[in-house]
């Protein structure tokens, strides 16, 4: 209870057609986590994400941002965003026909207005700030070439870029490691470790070796609930978690 | 960062503008009839009509080519435009007219003696200019409104901008709205007192259309290359990405629709005086996806390919009509398959991909291309070595 929580969920329901995606969440996270959301699939955990960043909004409960408590059901996207929440999407969403000096510089805090960005130019402070992030995401010499060139991993790692750009507090990664090699997912494990106290991250994962690798806690997410929380190997000898993932169909 | 203009694109406008703007002109006004090098006023009406149709045609590409948005309604605002234009010229007949009475001979048909109060304005000209520009503009404001405020996208759009255009068709049918109806505006005399029917007349329209032309080009090539371009294109890309970038994706497209919906409008405008009418027809459905053929077949996402696809459609359908009267539409609709099909890219993309054939077989490949198509082949291992290379923070094991 030391750390302020930077994000609180309190008895979040949402309800798509009858079928209870998020039922009763309840969602604590300190300030400066990493923290690791598992669970089967439609356990709700894109839904969970969608609701934070104001993609869909809850039918009843509250969620709350930073130590401020503010209320994050009654913003739009991109005001939430600039409250300092940055989302990466499950499949790669950059701009392809830009370059990716250029995706950096549109996700770079500064001028979001139609009119604002008319007169924008590009300051050295800007173009450094680009060229540092551009060296933690390993893209330096990609500089100059179209986003929609580059490979799939490179696309993931440019799509973290465009979330620090934004200098956002707390980073939501959904499934960062989809579609990677090996040696590419080791390597966005350390980039997401490496960025651990300077921003808050949610990572949603279905691969447990990069779990294991990266998650100091985890949260398992089951028919859109808390099913329990703790380190990779309580959570991994949780019976409740081992019935969930692997004998749903005993019990039917 | 990368330069907006390049010096061999500075020399190309240049002289693009020199002939049209000068050379033409001149040819038109100062040489004999029976020289070889003589240009009918025909033609040059024709041109003017053909740079008016230039602008239409960018303005269709600013949203479908650089944001994303189809809209099968321009040619309404092209019309509205028109129209505006139409009302000043309609004044501007006086008592000229069949009935020789002081207001415009629809509203003697329609049994009117004296002139409805909304036209008395338009007997001033830059009240009509004014208008050209803010009832375009605030047709395109509310519709963009609502439908970006509602996340009204993709094909949904284009059939309501499809289905506005219709219905104001349907509307300026009507005799009561009192803007003449079936027939629309014709017999115009006079333009800030130089007679219309005028060669002198017809060419200074030209020069204006051609100018206009240059400034709406050269203007989108600046607002492009602008952060706000950027956005644009990025919503084209990923709208979703934006929204969670922090932009107000609505207020770009809104802004861009409007812009579109007021370069259409200008255009318009001076199209009526050169073709000497303004009717309904003129916002029928067919009109629109027309001007979006032409941008297909030009090339789509860039500037040049709206003007090359409005000109040669526009050339192709002047001789065609005459040549063939009867088969426009299955050569129209061909037209847009071959493109489709063959030249995703339009004529723009057919002339690119030759120049980087040519300088393929002088051994001098195209950089940007060669370092595409390496980046596309390549897997992620030589980007981790190069990653390395610069220092990176992500360590290979």
């Amino acid at each position: 209870m030391s750390a302020p929580h930077i994000l609180t969920a309190e008895g979040v329901n949402k309800t798509f057609d009858g079928f209870k995606a998020i039922n009763d969440l309840n969602f604590h996270m300190d300030e400066g986590e990493l923290r690791t959301v598992i669970g089967p699939n439609g356990a709700g955990k894109t839904t969970f994400l969608d609701l934070i960043t104001g993609r869909t909004k809850p039918d009843v409960g509250a969620i709350r941002f930073g130590s401020e408590g503010v209320d994050l059901i009654r913003k739009s996207e991109y005001e939430i965003y600039r409250l300092g929440i940055g989302r990466k999407f499950q499949t790669p969403t950059v701009y392809t026909d830009h370059t990716v000096f250029e995706n950096l510089l549109l996700s770079l805090e500064g001028s979001r207005g139609v009119f604002a960005t008319l007169f924008a130019r590009v300051s050295p402070a800007q173009r450094a700030r680009i060229r540092e992030i551009l060296q933690t995401i390993g893209l330096s010499a990609k500089e100059d070439a179209k986003a929609g060139s580059l490979a799939h991993g490179q696309k993931q790692w440019l799509e973290i870029g465009m979330l620090l750009a934004q200098n956002a507090r707390l980073l939501l990664v959904d499934e960062p490691a989809a579609g990677m090699t090996d040696e590419e997912t080791a390597k966005t494990g350390e980039l997401l470790l490496s960025l651990v106290g300077k921003h808050s991250i949610i990572v949603i994962e279905h691969d447990m070796v990069f779990v294991r690798q990266i998650a100091t806690k985890v949260t398992v997410l089951h028919q859109g609930h808390v099913l329990c929380e703790g380190t990779v190997d309580q959570v991994q000898n949780d019976e409740r978690v081992i019935e969930v993932y692997l004998g749903r169909s005993k019990k039917h | 960062m990368q330069k907006t203009i390049s010096k061999g694109e500075v020399l190309a406008i240049f002289l693009c503008t020199l002939v049209a703007v000068v050379l033409i002109p001149c040819l038109n006004a100062f040489l004999p009839e029976s020289s070889a090098f003589h240009i009918s006023n025909f033609s040059i009406n024709l041109w003017g009509r053909y740079f008016c149709y230039a602008v239409l045609a960018i303005s269709v590409d600013l949203l479908w080519g650089y944001t994303g948005l189809l809209s099968l309604g321009q040619c309404l605002y092209f019309a509205l435009g028109g129209y505006m234009m139409g009302m000043y010229l309609m004044r501007m007949i006086g008592s000229l007219g069949q009935y020789h009475m002081p207001i415009p001979d629809f509203l003697v048909f329609l049994g009117w003696t004296r002139l409805p109060v909304f036209w008395k304005p338009f007997s001033s000209f830059p009240f009509a200019m004014m208008m050209v520009v803010l009832l375009p503009g605030a047709l395109a404001f509310v519709f963009g409104f609502l439908a970006f405020r509602s996340r009204i996208r993709g094909v949904y759009f284009s059939i309501l901008t499809q289905a506005l255009t219709y219905a104001a068709c349907l509307l300026f049918f009507r005799n009561n709205i009192l803007m003449g109806g079936n027939n629309g505006f014709t017999d115009f005399k006079f333009m800030l007192g130089y007679d219309t029917r005028l060669p002198s007349t017809q060419r200074a329209l030209y020069i204006a259309s051609a100018v206009f032309l240059l400034i709406v080009y050269l203007g989108c090539k600046w607002l492009t290359a602008t952060k706000l371009g950027k956005v644009e294109r990025a919503i084209r890309d990923s709208e979703n990405r934006v929204l969670f970038s922090g932009y107000a994706a609505a207020n770009f497209k809104l802004f861009i629709f409007v812009l579109a919906g007021v370069i259409a409008g200008l255009a318009g405008a001076l199209y009526v005086p050169q073709v000497g009418i303004i009717n309904p027809g003129e916002m029928a459905t067919q009109n629109s996806l027309e001007a979006i053929v032409w941008v297909a077949v030009g090339g789509r996402g860039t500037l040049v390919g709206p003007i090359v696809g409005a000109i040669f459609v526009n050339a192709f359908k002047s001789w065609a009509t005459e040549a063939y009267p009867d088969y426009w539409p299955i050569f129209l609709g061909g037209m847009f398959l071959l493109v489709v099909l063959f030249l995703p890219d339009g004529l723009v993309g057919l002339a690119r991909h030759c120049v980087n054939l040519f300088k393929g077989f002088g051994g001098k490949p195209d950089p940007a291309a060669e370092a595409n198509a390496e980046a596309a082949a390549e897997p992620a291992a030589p980007a981790a070595a190069a990653a390395t290379a610069t220092g990176a923070h992500l360590p290979v094991e």
